[in-house]
């Protein structure tokens, strides 16, 4: 199995390890004829205006959304959840609109407030430690869609962080940036059952 | 909040540096640059009073901005905003955390107020610090430093003195995995570094910590050499607000970043881009105009 990472900016190496770790082949698409050899897909954390934007002058955005709505296993943290959402509360920044909800960009704060977490994540035995780096949340969701975790704000109002819709799974935090693998094989199908 | 969410760790200091990879940070005096800096994709952007060609050809001390400049850039654009702080000027940069900058640059463009750097451990908000070699590296992440960028000459408009440093940072970086053990403390001796962290480096042959080039960036080509000498990310100064056509510099250093190994495109972004801004030959500074040797 062939995972690519979309490498246009953003923490893609730290996917591409996990990947490897797991034991598939892990490489980097930037251009449309890249996407064609790959059999699942991850979107980086990384700043999501800057992947729209070299998404959109490159070609990206029509090739990504034909391979991702045909249904190829699609990962996507933090940036990738932005990029692939239907929208961004009041932002017109490129996104491929292919998972069906609404975020919130730097929900929580600015730096300052980033933090670190233990999660409950539905169908996982054990919390997962999650990373928020000038994380969004997730406000609307659609009705295909899953939420897997949520995490209350600093007025403890519940929001969804990490969701499935299909063969997507997008957080608003960072795996990659952990030793566990859990959310890679799950989203990915990959590790051992994979 | 759940009692178990923590806040300024290493993990999320770092993790946001990780996250600024691939990407360009650009000097920014003004909303108008902020947006015009947002709208070609910078993945941050360094609020300043003014661009280090300017505080060099000002002359004089040269500060902190002005908190209110600091707040309207904040105001304009969604990405990370950064600011810098003198060398040393721990009140500056509690000033700069207060008003949720969200990474501090401990800068050598600014006038430095103290032998020491500032205890950036004492902070929630992350630091860059420039440094030219692996011994002033491990030393600024051992004060807490949670990403580093090459010290090249600031506004100059010369990539020169940025190669220098990350060819000395790789060189200094292999040779230390080479090391052996016996001879580990001989070693942080001679880089003047932390044991731990200079033991760190030579088991897993990297920084532990995100590593940019900045200082001297004016071109795309610029941007995509520092990139195949293994750089992490690419900060641009004067380099493009001090050139010809703003907007268009800063697509395509952009997308140079991004695409650093395919020549071909290089080319493509390179063209027609009007005059980069002026240059000066680092050998014609006198010795007290070299910024990079502030702060060691």
């Amino acid at each position: 199995m062939t995972v690519g990472v979309l490498a246009l900016q953003g923490d893609f190496r730290e996917h591409m390890a996990m990947v490897r770790a797991l034991g598939a082949d892990a490489v980097e698409v930037r251009t449309p004829g890249e996407l064609e050899s790959i059999d699942a897909l991850i979107i980086p954390g990384g700043e999501s205006t800057t992947i729209g934007r070299l998404a959109t002058a490159w070609g990206m955005m029509d090739p990504l959304r034909e391979r991702i709505e045909a249904g190829m296993p699609t990962l996507g943290t933090c940036a990738g959840l932005i990029f692939l959402a239907a929208g961004a509360v009041g932002s017109d920044q490129p996104q491929l609109g292919v998972l069906d909800v609404v975020v919130a960009r730097n929900a929580f704060g600015r730096q300052v407030d980033s933090f670190e977490a233990d999660l409950d994540v539905s169908g996982l035995d054990r919390p997962f430690h999650a990373v928020f780096i000038r994380a969004p949340w997730i406000e609307k969701t659609g009705a295909d869609v899953e939420v897997l975790a949520s995490i209350p704000d600093a007025e403890g109002r519940e929001h969804a962080v990490l969701v499935r819709q299909g063969a997507i799974v997008a957080a608003a935090f960072h795996p990659e940036l952990t030793d566990d693998d859990r959310i890679h094989r799950l989203a990915l199908g990959l590790g051992e059952g994979g | 909040m759940e009692p178990s969410v923590e806040h300024g760790t290493d993990r999320v200091k770092r993790g946001l540096a990780e996250m600024l990879k691939g990407g360009v940070i650009m000097d920014v005096v003004n909303a108008e640059q902020a947006k015009i800096a947002e709208e070609a994709g910078a993945v941050a952007v360094m609020a300043l009073e003014r661009v280090p060609a300017d505080i060099r050809a000002h002359g004089g001390v040269a500060r902190m901005a002005d908190p209110a400049k600091v707040q309207e850039i904040i105001a304009a654009v969604s990405i990370p905003v950064m600011a810098k702080s003198r060398i040393g000027h721990f009140v500056e940069a509690q000033i700069l955390q207060s008003l949720g900058v969200d990474y501090i640059d401990e800068s050598e463009v600014l006038t430095p107020v103290d032998e020491n750097h500032i205890d950036k451990r004492a902070f929630t908000v992350p630091f860059v610090c420039g440094a030219k070699d692996l011994g002033e590296a491990l030393r600024r992440i051992g004060e807490g430093a949670a990403m580093i960028r090459t010290k090249g000459e600031p506004g100059t408009g010369n990539v020169v003195e940025a190669v220098r440093h990350m060819r000395k940072m790789n060189a200094q970086i292999r040779w230390l995995t080479t090391v052996d053990r016996n001879e580990m403390m001989a070693a942080a001796k001679e880089l003047r570094a932390p044991f731990g962290l200079v033991k760190e480096v030579a088991e897993t042959g990297r920084l532990p910590v995100v590593n940019f080039a900045a200082g001297g960036i004016a071109t795309p080509a610029d941007a995509a050499l520092m990139m195949q000498l293994g750089c992490d990310g690419i900060f641009v100064g004067s380099g493009i607000f001090k050139s010809g056509d703003p907007a268009e510099r800063a697509r395509a250093i952009v997308e140079a970043t991004t695409f650093y190994e395919d020549p071909e495109t290089l080319a493509k972004v390179s063209r027609n881009l009007g005059e980069a801004m002026v240059g000066i030959d680092i050998d014609t500074l006198a010795p007290t105009d070299r910024m990079q040797d502030r702060g060691l």
